[in-house]
């Protein structure tokens, strides 16, 4: 909880890791895209203020206690959301799984919410494995990584006919939060990996599941911004958003955060830090300070609300979740779509 | 190396260095000199021309990387009194099948054997639509904050515009589009047909130019950013 001001805030961090990218864990042949991958963790943790930089060698491996500092202690973070990321291509054990988040959890009731992942070139096993990954932790959500390597396979569609069937069961099992992230490879090649058409395509054909877009579909937030308004099962994840742009380029950060709120709408914006690539601290202190600068070139955005702060920094999350939510920190209309007009394609400039 | 050598070399470094500054990164639509790509650049009394590229992760995308070396490439070849070009890609973790397939003079699939179906034009075609798109926000702007209305906008050519970098670039991306580009054409096309966009239709397109301004605006600060941060870090460890 984040007080200010006399405003109380539930925060729900929607986007956290638990990694280990040490290289010990790098598998070998293969150290130089553990390596790759971790250094460009690390270059984007720099476009935060100074004093949240790590060293990279703090970056790579980070013990547990510090991680529970970070968001708990000074963070303000009251539930978290774990998204793996497996890439046991190049990491012995995996760079950031269920299994290893699960444990951190179990050690602290009641902090974390588990997500599980798939990847549709698993085939029957992965499944099997979804399911069980389900019955232990009770995932109520997924994060989906399409740029994964896989043997020679660069990545993945959620067009295809195999991740259709991984949404059908993740529908079948009441994982209902599909979060997808999307990276610069895919097959083929030549074809923008950092498209949100299959989204679309899945998020049109599973009307139950709920998508959110990491992200908010950086590089292609305009893409993403089109396609999410026309889907109302479509949610943006704010990691990076505010880690990236709110500190090193905050005049970029509040064009993105008024196109998000033009076209979106404060109920489907989701907050996450994106730890370790960045500490919540600064950024939900910083979001809550924030507004949107007065001058004429932003006069077509419209101000955030302490309403619609409350919403994105954990409100909107809680509800996705079913995260109890205490009541003095709900709004006193409960957030959401019931309480909501239907968001429709904007109707005015 | 003597006088009128020197000379020479420092004449087709600086021709070299200004093809360069022709090249673009196709995504962001800005020149790879601007956006601090160039990592080196030697070209010797006699012609021959060493270009080094460098890209803000190790990770970048690798069809928009094969784009800027394939382009960069064919800038310098063409460069009067270049005799032999040779551009790398460094610090990528496709640098061996790019480089190796732009030494080959191949194409992206045969680079890329197996993980691609078809050549790059498509994806060129698209971003260079975007970077219509954010152009024309770049030229509307200024005209609506000097109190042009939606309709009036409707019925403005080109020519209509006072010259300005941004309406120059406008119209050299249209151009490249095969879009209509001349002083008489309409200042408001659908980048994907060329036909005028209409006074109704006019607001949410003109609000769709804005998004994908700052959609690119946002990334070019990313990747800026990060290249800054890649090249400080390696270079303190002195490499």
């Amino acid at each position: 909880m984040y007080e200010k001001d006399g405003e109380k805030y539930f925060v729900v961090d929607g986007h956290t890791h638990f990694w280990d990218a040490s290289p010990e864990n790098w598998v070998p042949g293969q150290e130089q895209y553990a390596k790759g991958w971790i250094e460009c963790f690390h270059a984007y943790q720099s476009l935060g203020p100074p004093e949240t930089h790590w060293s990279i060698e703090q970056f790579q491996k980070y013990p547990e206690d510090m991680m529970m500092r970070h968001l708990f202690e000074e963070g303000h973070v009251d539930v978290a959301i774990f998204q793996p990321t497996y890439l046991k291509q190049w990491y012995r054990n995996g760079f950031n799984t269920t299994e290893v988040n699960a444990a951190l959890a179990e050690r602290h009731p009641g902090k974390f919410v588990v997500n599980t992942r798939w990847d549709p070139r698993d085939g029957d096993d992965g499944l099997k494995e979804l399911a069980d990954n389900v019955a232990r932790w009770g995932c109520k959500g997924v994060k989906l990584y399409t740029a994964e390597w896989r043997g020679d396979s660069r990545g993945w569609s959620l067009k295809s006919p195999e991740a259709a069937r991984y949404l059908e069961k993740c529908q079948e099992l009441g994982v209902k939060n599909i979060h997808v992230h999307k990276g610069p490879t895919i097959w083929p090649l030549d074809k923008d990996a950092f498209d949100v058409a299959d989204v679309d395509f899945a998020a049109t054909n599973f009307p139950e599941l709920n998508f959110i877009v990491e992200h908010v579909g950086l590089p292609r937030i305009d893409d993403f911004c089109y396609m999410a308004t026309q889907e109302p099962n479509v949610y943006a994840g704010l990691a990076v958003v505010t880690g990236a742009l709110m500190h090193a380029r905050p005049r970029f950060f509040a064009r993105v955060m008024g196109e998000l709120m033009f076209w979106l709408g404060e109920d489907k914006l989701v907050f996450g830090a994106d730890y370790a690539i960045w500490e919540p601290r600064w950024q939900v202190e910083g979001f809550v300070d924030w507004s949107m600068p007065t001058d004429q070139e932003f006069a077509d955005y419209a101000q955030l609300t302490t309403q619609a702060k409350k919403k994105i920094l954990g409100l909107n999350a809680a509800r996705l979740y079913d995260i109890k939510v205490p009541a003095e920190l709900d709004l006193p209309v409960p957030a959401g779509p019931e309480g909501a007009e239907p968001l429709a394609a904007p109707a005015s400039i | 190396m003597i006088g009128a050598a020197a000379d020479q070399a420092a004449a087709l470094t600086a021709a070299v260095w200004s093809a360069l500054h022709q090249v673009r990164d196709p995504e962001l639509d800005e020149a790879v000199t601007d956006l601090g790509f160039v990592a080196g650049c030697r070209v010797s009394d006699t012609g021959e021309a060493v270009v080094r590229l460098r890209l803000p992760t190790y990770f970048c995308a690798p069809n928009f990387a094969f784009l800027m070396v394939a382009d960069a490439y064919d800038a310098v070849a063409a460069v009067d009194g270049v005799h032999r070009a040779e551009v790398v890609l460094e610090d990528h973790f496709a640098s061996n099948e790019i480089n190796g397939g732009i030494a080959a003079r191949a194409g992206f699939v045969q680079s890329f054997d197996g993980q691609a179906v078809a050549e790059l034009h498509e994806l060129r075609a698209d971003f260079l639509r975007k970077a219509v798109m954010a152009g024309t926000d770049r030229v509307c702007r200024p005209l609506l904050a000097a109190g042009a209305t939606a309709d009036e906008l409707a019925g403005f050519t080109l020519g209509d515009v006072a010259a300005s970098v941004d309406r120059e670039r406008l119209i050299s991306r249209r151009a490249e589009l095969g879009l209509p580009a001349g002083d008489g054409d309409p200042l408001l096309i659908d980048p994907a047909t060329g036909a005028a966009i209409g006074a109704h239709a006019l607001p949410l397109h003109l609000r769709r130019a804005q998004t994908t301004r700052v959609s690119v605006d946002a990334n070019a600060g990313v990747y800026r950013g990060l290249l800054r941060e890649r090249y400080r870090t390696t270079e303190e460890k002195g490499r």
